[in-house]
């Protein structure tokens, strides 16, 4: 009885040196293959949610059809498993670069992007620390959140008619707070006088997929006066479409153009290029001109923008138009300087 | 000040409303089970089933109606089997709970990703009707025209009245406090436990229903732990259906105080007000409210 014990303790630990042996053996294969497939892991929220994810997922098709490479996504869930998932695809040796969607990923990705030295590695919304160095084969995307932020609060700010905004947080997070802040002193900068209601749906990850509560969040917001509401919420944002049109009162979208949410009441939308940037990326990667390291990306370099085309066109008057566009050359030109 | 004319407002006494409606449901549903004998911790799960499954089958058949039927019939299947482990079977309540829990979890997953390609949720359906002309009335005609949060003011009465008032009541709680007596006396126990796990799903997916209804679609993780809040508002209201509908608004208010908290900005940090309600809960679990006693053969497989 006893002596099975051990041969089963033997076993086990066979078992698990022999994991350890089969890793090493894959990551020398990769450096010697030539790998062109892409990776990617995404958020919270995941693919379909109609906001972030998905821009992720557009610029990984777009890279499909023009330059012909292969992807492989994993949609991970729960938070524990993203750095399994992101190991699984590093260790595959058809692919070459993997990226992480989301700054959740940051700690994983660093250390990740170590022990596979031979494999690129992108990661989107990387929070930067600067006591810390990243690795040479890995890519930071870093959106300014603020300066697009800035110029939503401002068409909001121009555009309100009771001088109050509302403002929907997912995740009270570093992240989060930039969108704030930015939309905060956009709307100041143009109306004074403007009162923000700021709420966020939670303290946790889980604030990005809790539609009934944003909408609970929203409709106190529209109810207390405020007439446009902008978020930054990813999932618990559809919420605050429903909540627009059963108000009839306006919302602003995030990440991506969200206007098919809620026709006719969608102002414009804060869109950060993350499909762009990881089409750019790839394509960096492809030609190998890949190179590590920290990439900011403001409206300077076309990073982040608001929508404006023939669906939210008689939403937005010229003169407002006019005004955000000179607000734009400010920030571009460093007139105004926006606090994180 | 301002705090207050917003909390005395009819706009706050909607959001009571409306936040209070999957609680209530959720935990009525679990007080007929656990009435009955049977533990049934998978109200969260029962929940984001029917939420998905009324979502789904409105969507498929486009009529909200059928997707309504559909939803609570997929609840009634699933309690049917839930039924077949814990009574027939006797398998630990708290491990099949565990188990349908994470089964519904990921199966609304595996579904929306398999039918919809997205892992978060459905394309939109169209609303559920509300009652004409009472839906005009200002702040809060879209909260009482509502048919579901009409019928959780009826269902204050209701179960009260079925459990406490009727001979099916009696013998479905003879199935939770004691049923060697109740058997004794020719009462089909086992029934009577089936019937307290059907009424619980049928509760469960009206509560799921009106989740996904509210937002008129379906997305992943969209319950976010109303089912366990369900489950604490039944203890902290001792099994006893009015006490659990003061659990249920204690549980909503604070949440609509949460928001209006931090709407209105101030000093007063949101997250303290958001910590009162599990806070009370854990007052109530030590026993400073109260001794809870919940039915004496409550999750004894018989």
């Amino acid at each position: 009885m006893y002596q099975k014990k051990y041969y089963l303790i033997l076993l086990l630990i066979l078992i698990s040196f022999s994991f350890s042996c089969k890793k090493n053996e894959v990551k020398n294969d990769a450096q010697q293959k030539n790998a062109v497939k892409v990776g990617l892991v995404f958020d919270v929220g995941g693919k379909g949610d109609k906001s972030f994810n998905d821009a992720a997922y557009n610029g990984l098709v777009r890279a499909k059809t023009d330059f012909g490479i292969d992807f492989e996504v994993i949609d991970p869930g729960d938070g524990s498993d993203r750095e399994s998932a992101l190991r699984k695809l590093a260790s595959n040796n058809e692919i070459g670069l993997i990226f992480g969607i989301g700054f959740i990923f940051t700690e994983d990705i660093n250390n990740i992007a170590k022990d596979f030295p031979g494999k690129k590695f992108g990661c989107i919304d990387y929070s930067v620390d600067t006591t810390k160095t990243i690795p040479p084969n890995l890519i930071a995307l870093e959106f300014k959140e603020e300066e697009g932020s800035f110029l939503i609060g401002a068409i909001a700010g121009l555009t309100t008619k009771t001088n109050k905004v509302g403002f929907l947080g997912g995740m009270e997070s570093a992240l989060i707070k930039k969108f704030e802040e930015g939309y905060k002193q956009g709307v100041s900068y143009v109306n004074p006088d403007c009162k923000v209601l700021i709420a966020y749906v939670s303290v946790t990850g889980d604030g990005f997929k809790n539609p009934s509560k944003g909408k609970e969040i929203s409709l106190s917001q529209y109810q207390n006066g405020a007439d446009i509401i902008y978020h930054a919420s990813g999932l618990s944002g559809l919420g605050l479409f429903e909540a627009a049109k059963t108000e009839k009162k306006l919302a602003i979208g995030v990440d991506l153009d969200q206007y098919k949410e809620a026709p006719g009441f969608v102002l414009t939308s804060m869109v950060k290029m993350v499909d762009e940037s990881i089409y750019q990326t790839i394509k960096e990667f492809k030609d190998g001109k890949f190179k590590g390291g920290i990439k900011s990306l403001g409206l300077k370099e076309n990073g982040v923008n608001y929508v404006y085309d023939d669906n939210n066109k008689n939403l937005f008057p010229d003169k407002v138009r006019q005004k955000v566009e000179e607000i734009r050359n400010k920030i571009i030109s460093g007139e105004i300087s926006i606090k994180k | 000040m301002n705090i207050i004319v917003s909390i005395l407002s009819l706009t706050f006494f909607a959001q009571v409303l409306r936040l209070f409606t999957p609680y209530f449901l959720g935990a009525n549903a679990a007080n007929f089970s656990e009435r009955a004998g049977v533990i049934n911790i998978a109200i969260e799960g029962f929940m984001i089933t029917s939420a998905l499954g009324y979502a789904l089958f409105t969507y498929l058949t486009n009529n909200i109606f059928l997707g309504f039927v559909c939803a609570i019939l997929v609840n009634l299947l699933f309690s049917l089997l839930y039924a077949l482990f814990v009574i027939k079977l006797k398998i630990n309540q708290i491990v099949a709970g565990v188990g349908f829990n994470l089964l519904m979890a990921g199966l609304a997953k595996f579904l929306i990703v398999f039918i919809f390609q997205s892992s978060s949720n459905t394309p939109r359906i169209p609303d559920l009707p509300n009652i004409p002309y009472i839906q005009d009335i200002p702040y809060v005609g879209e909260v009482l025209s509502d048919y579901i949060i009409l019928f959780s003011f009826a269902l204050i009465f209701i179960s009260n009245f079925v459990l406490f008032k009727t001979k099916f009541g009696l013998r479905l709680r003879s199935a939770g406090e004691n049923p060697e007596a109740g058997e004794s006396l020719g009462i089909k126990i086992r029934l009577y436990k089936l019937y307290g796990v059907l009424i619980c799903g049928f509760l469960s997916a009206l509560g799921g229903i009106w989740l996904a209804s509210n937002q008129n679609s379906f997305s992943d993780g969209m319950v976010a732990g109303r089912g366990y809040i369900a489950l604490a508002a039944m203890i902290i209201g001792k099994w006893k259906p009015v006490n659990i509908l003061f659990a249920c608004i204690m549980f909503a208010f604070f949440e609509a105080l949460e928001i209006t908290f931090q709407i209105s900005g101030t000093f007063i940090p949101s997250q303290i007000i958001q910590m009162l309600p599990y806070l009370i809960t854990i007052l109530v679990l030590i026993g400073f409210i109260g001794k809870t006693k919940p039915p004496a053969s409550d999750g004894i497989p018989y």
